[in-house]
């Protein structure tokens, strides 16, 4: 599976909960494949999702579903122990390990050589670090939700993307919208 | 006023202003105000590893109700540019960073002098509302300072140079 149909798979379980999506290709298909108020799209900003989430997660009580990728966690590599040290229950950060920087042209990155997110995220302090092939994506993050505890949920699954449109959204209006469903 | 007391006016003044979460990337200099943070029951502290992990630390928690705000070195401008462009300022966000102002008078290293003098003019480019606290007194405006921030919801830099601060390492 790729990126873009673990979304549609998956899309009836974000629907209800804050999600903060990864930039690039990832948030454009979210938002076509779903888009919700309590969707955050990142429009730049490369590797922020999962600190993004868990300020969010820090702040207020309802679960938090950070959707990023392996390419972006590895370009903000700190946030793990941050994570680690950190993270409340209401934390999820699920990482779509496709090996490769989708948004620029599918590049391979290191985790699809030698290097090990999970390994990683635990060696950080993660206390509960799951890693999935894609097609147990939808179950995985079922447990999560139920589970009550911060979890890193690394998805395994193939380099490739949909081919979506950009989001013609105003960052104000995403940012807006995204804080009333916050509140809500 | 001594060292301890302007820590003290800094942090009460956060409070005041209902900040209640607050990242940091230490420096010399703001290591009494980190101190002072960390003993305030109306304030979380979360030590970020990069400046710009922690202004998108920042910018979740106040997307989640919560008033915070970022104490880093000036070094750090050079760091997260593409931050404050694409998230804070894009989104419209607001973000007091309490800034360390190396390599001004006083200064012992000389390598900081090279990104102080990049630092206005970078800040000045981003078009960040940038004070600058030189005399212990400018302290006094910090307060107003955090109000503007959270009026406008611009980043606003607030830098504090070793003068401020009573010299670097010489206290």
């Amino acid at each position: 599976m790729i990126r873009s149909e673990i979304l549609s798979e998956i899309a009836p379980l974000l629907r209800d909960q804050l999600v903060v999506c990864n930039i690039g290709i990832p948030s454009q298909e979210l938002h076509a494949i779903d888009d919700q108020p309590s969707n955050f799209y990142m429009l730049g900003t490369m590797g922020l999702a999962s600190s993004i989430g868990l300020g969010l997660a820090l702040a207020q009580p309802k679960p938090v579903v950070v959707i990023d990728g392996d390419g972006s966690v590895l370009t903000n590599l700190g946030t793990l122990p941050t994570i680690g040290n950190n993270a409340p229950p209401n934390y999820i950060l699920m990482i779509i390990d496709n090996g490769s920087y989708g948004s620029t042209g599918d590049q391979p990155t290191y985790t699809g050589k030698k290097t090990c997110l999970a390994g990683m995220a635990r060696a950080a302090g993660c206390d509960r670090v799951v890693e999935v092939q894609d097609v147990d994506t939808g179950a995985a993050l079922k447990q999560a939700l139920e589970a009550g505890k911060a979890t890193v949920l690394v998805v395994k699954c193939d380099s490739g993307n949909a081919k979506m449109p950009v989001i013609p959204l105003d960052p104000v209006v995403i940012r807006d919208r995204f804080m009333k469903a916050v509140q809500a | 006023m001594s060292k301890m007391n302007i820590d003290k006016k800094i942090v009460d003044d956060l409070v005041a202003n209902d900040i209640s979460f607050v990242t940091t990337v230490p420096c010399k200099q703001l290591a009494g105000v980190i101190e002072e943070v960390e003993t305030r029951d109306e304030v979380f502290h979360i030590p970020a590893n990069k400046e710009d992990e922690g202004m998108g630390l920042c910018a979740g928690a106040w997307m989640g109700g919560k008033r915070p705000a970022i104490i880093m070195q000036n070094t750090a401008i050079g760091v997260t540019i593409n931050t404050l462009a694409t998230l804070i300022q894009y989104y419209r966000m607001p973000l007091p960073m309490l800034i360390s102002y190396r390599g001004e008078l006083r200064e012992p290293v000389a390598c900081q002098v090279e990104m102080a003098l990049h630092t206005k003019a970078l800040l000045a480019q981003l078009n960040i509302p940038t004070y600058h606290f030189h005399k212990q007194s400018d302290v006094e405006e910090f307060d107003m300072i955090l109000k503007h921030t959270f009026m406008c919801n611009k980043p606003v830099a607030i830098l504090t140079d070793a003068n401020f601060w009573g010299g670097y390492g010489e206290q």
